[in-house]
């Protein structure tokens, strides 16, 4: 079959086959970055922008691409993948869906190279570009953050689906008949997103069964694994992609490499494991003026999306990424167990819930926030904070009605040292019996005027506050407010208020003086007329 | 835009139906998701003929366009012009749609042709060779747990749509062949100034509740109007 294609159409095809596989990485990666993607059209051809279509080339993906290539093509047998996986901040990772180019024997011999072969795998791309917003990864990518990462890794041979779970569904992006096989590009994504924790330390419980605030610190400490990845930040520049790129500036390749070698997991040969990371140098680069129309970029360098794992030469088999988040949760996605990028309002009233219940004695609903926050990053366990509750509530504390308990300077009572000593029953309480005289010595007393009194020595934890009430005199009436409150709050009362004394009194004169009252106003009439007459 | 009755000139012409059931503020969104999906394979840059009957082509850009009623994405051509003509045809049947009741249903119509000069004086002809028939069934919804439900159900059904128009465009059946620069206008709509999709119409029916399609309810009316 290859013999009747001629040089220039094996050379052009072979070409179309590499940087279609090229392009179709970057197509999903980028789909997978969280952000929305806008490019420009132009109507004039650039001569760089392969298949007529503007996909910017992100310069770590083309260049691990070209690795995982080493020079060969996908052909029969030798498939290229491109693997999305989700990956959050307790260490867990699922593989999502996998993308695969690969070609088959199916050959279509009458078929032009030139522009068929080249139209159709255009076609094929802007596919790709629409069926990779539609699979249920997309969501998710839309809406990673502190909670989860998606990670890609490429890898050429072998299809492997078997992380994707039970029942993944496949979709056929499309085929491009070519003299040498068909190219065939097709998707198998998971449908079951119930994401379960393979860690083995602790509880057993659905990682969606926690709940963690990743606003707030755990009081204690962390127990997050070590090797938790953090979202990556990243700027690249932006390079007019050629026709030819093997001549291509990348700087930031170096600048990957020696940051990925930091972070290396074993891996099969056949396999590229990449982790990318911010380079400093490229962290203020700005983007070249000739290229304003690709705004992706500011997309992608606020996102801490993407995350890939370079060739690894040995170290654990985990996947890991450098981020430069500190504080990575899961939020709990529906009472289903289904994993989902829910809304973190579920995270954050439970933890603020456990942060506070110290605070309050007695609280309800300990055993079962513990009980639904699972497996959470907890810093306390829960016998720990339910010991910690269990001695609040001993305590007395101030507005605690607890009247048989024996009142002492060292308990944690706000003016403790203030209180009468030796108090057993309501009999003695001054509050309700107020001594019959001053000479009980209370603390204040003591504090103000001997240093040396016994009740001093009780009261060293305590700080004696210098306690002058307004218009007290301690020297006329030598006793404490609470003593001078007991003995002036049941004052006599006064004798011309007392009603049934004095209305009688009154009453009583009044029917006795009245008449020689009279009499005498009688006899000296001619005086109070005189008088009235001197003033008028 | 016209009303016209889906009408298949030739045996070669292939049609595809796709049917969504949504709410009344759903109508736009997914009219327009499906079109430029649609579009967006049927579209290619701007060809610039060269001697010698070579021709370079353009560069297309494509954007994602989140709705704000559907829980769906969709990537359209970067086109500001293609996007107005586009639009405002979907309105036009939003709107329709709209006047002819609350259940009303309607379809709207894509259809790919190219043309066939004729001698004087008839008319070139226009021979279709692709129509996608979007028929588009409007519910009501009694509240908003039910809409929020209809946000991520409508969703997944426009997911199905897209696969099914990336399924029957990659057949890669019947598309006419490249034009000369002579012929190029009976192929592609050249008037836009950053892309060149396919020639093009689009066109709609509405049916009201009652089963009737408008034209039929206006020529009642009429009839009814002469009548008296």
């Amino acid at each position: 079959m290859d013999s009747d294609l001629s040089t220039q159409d094996k050379k052009d095809l072979d070409k179309f086959i590499k940087f279609f596989a090229l392009k179709t990485v970057q197509v999903i990666v980028q789909a997978r970055l969280g952000e929305k993607i806008c490019t420009r059209s132009s109507p004039s051809p650039t001569g760089s922008d392969w298949f007529n279509l503007a996909i910017k080339d992100i310069p770590e993906v083309t260049h691990e691409a070209k690795k995982i290539l080493a020079g060969q093509l996908p052909g029969i047998g030798h498939s290229m993948c491109v693997e999305i996986s989700l990956k959050t901040s307790e260490g867990d990772s699922m593989e999502l869906e996998t993308w695969c180019l690969e070609i088959n024997e199916k050959c279509d011999k009458d078929i032009k190279v030139s522009y068929t072969v080249y139209d159709r795998l255009s076609v094929l791309l802007k596919s790709l570009l629409a069926v990779t917003r539609v699979t249920p990864a997309y969501k998710l990518s839309r809406k990673q953050g502190h909670d989860y990462v998606i990670l890609y890794r490429i890898y050429f041979g072998e299809v492997q689906m078997r992380g994707l779970g039970e029942g993944f569904q496949t979709v056929r992006v499309g085929v491009v008949g070519t003299p040498v096989g068909t190219v065939t590009l097709s998707c198998a994504y998971r449908t079951n997103l119930a994401l379960m924790s393979n860690r083995q330390f602790e509880r057993s419980a659905p990682i969606m069964g926690i709940i963690v605030d990743h606003f707030v610190d755990p009081p204690c400490g962390s127990q997050r694994p070590a090797n938790m990845g953090q979202p990556c930040n990243y700027r690249y520049p932006v390079h007019k992609a050629t026709d030819d790129d093997d001549g291509e500036a990348f700087a930031g390749v170096q600048d990957s490499q020696e940051v990925c070698t930091t972070s290396f997991s074993t891996s099969p040969p056949s396999q590229c494991f990449c982790t990318l990371s911010p380079s400093p140098s490229k962290l203020s680069k700005a983007l070249p003026l000739d290229n304003p129309q690709f705004p992706l970029v500011p997309g992608l360098v606020t996102h801490p999306l993407l995350s890939y794992q370079p060739a690894v030469l040995a170290g654990t088999p985990e996947l890991c990424h450098t981020a430069a988040n500190p504080s990575q949760t899961l939020h709990a996605g529906k009472e289903d167990g289904v994993l989902h990028p829910a809304q973190p309002y579920h995270g954050t009233e439970a933890h603020l819930t456990v942060e506070h219940m110290p605070n309050i004695p007695g609280s309800r609903g300990d055993n079962d926030i513990f009980s639904h926050s699972g497996e959470g990053r907890r810093s306390t366990s829960p016998s720990d904070l339910v010991e910690t509750l269990n001695a609040l509530t001993r305590k007395v504390g101030a507005f605690v009605n607890k009247p048989n308990a024996r009142l002492s300077a060292t308990m944690d009572l706000p003016f403790a040292a203030f209180a009468p000593r030796g108090l057993d029953s309501e009999d003695n309480d001054p509050m309700v019996h107020p001594p019959d005289s001053p000479s009980c010595m209370s603390p204040l007393q003591a504090s103000l005027h001997s240093q040396g009194s016994d009740g001093s020595g009780q009261q060293d934890d305590f700080v004696m506050v210098d306690f002058r009430p307004a218009f007290s005199k301690d020297d006329l009436l030598p006793m404490d407010l609470g003593t001078f409150y007991r003995e002036f709050q049941n004052p006599p009362q006064l004798g011309s208020v007392s009603l049934h004394i004095s209305s009688q009194s009154m009453a009583d004169d009044l029917v006795d003086s009245l008449p020689e009252k009279l009499a005498i106003y009688e006899r000296n009439i001619d005086e109070f007329d005189a008088f009235v007459d001197m003033l008028q | 835009m016209r009303l016209s009755f889906k009408n298949n000139l030739t045996m070669n012409c292939r049609s595809e139906l796709l049917e969504v059931t949504v709410e009344a503020r759903q109508v736009e969104e997914s009219i327009l998701s499906l079109l430029h999906t649609i579009l967006l394979h049927r579209s290619t840059g701007k060809f610039h003929y060269k001697k010698e009957g070579t021709y370079s082509i353009g560069t297309v850009g494509t954007v994602d366009i989140d709705c704000d009623y559907i829980d769906f994405t969709f990537v359209k051509i970067s086109s500001e012009e293609l996007d107005r003509v586009i639009k405002k045809a979907v309105v036009e049947f939003k709107d329709a749609l709209n006047i002819s009741g609350s259940d009303g249903i309607g379809q709207i119509s894509l259809e790919f042709y190219q043309k066939k000069k004729s001698r004087w004086p008839f008319s070139d002809e226009c021979i279709p060779w692709e129509v996608w028939n979007i028929k588009v069934n409007v519910v009501n919804l009694a509240n908003e747990q039910e809409r929020q439900i209809c946000r991520e159900k409508v969703g997944e059904k426009l997911c199905e749509k897209v696969i099914n128009i990336v399924e029957v465009i990659n057949r890669h059946d019947y598309v006419p062949k490249m034009p000369t620069q002579s012929e190029v206008d009976n192929v592609f709509d050249t008037s836009l100034r950053e892309v060149q999709p396919y020639l093009h119409k689009i066109t709609y029916q509405i049916t009201d509740s009652l089963g009737t399609s408008v034209s039929t309810t206006m020529r009642r009316l009429i009839k009814d109007t002469l009548a008296l």
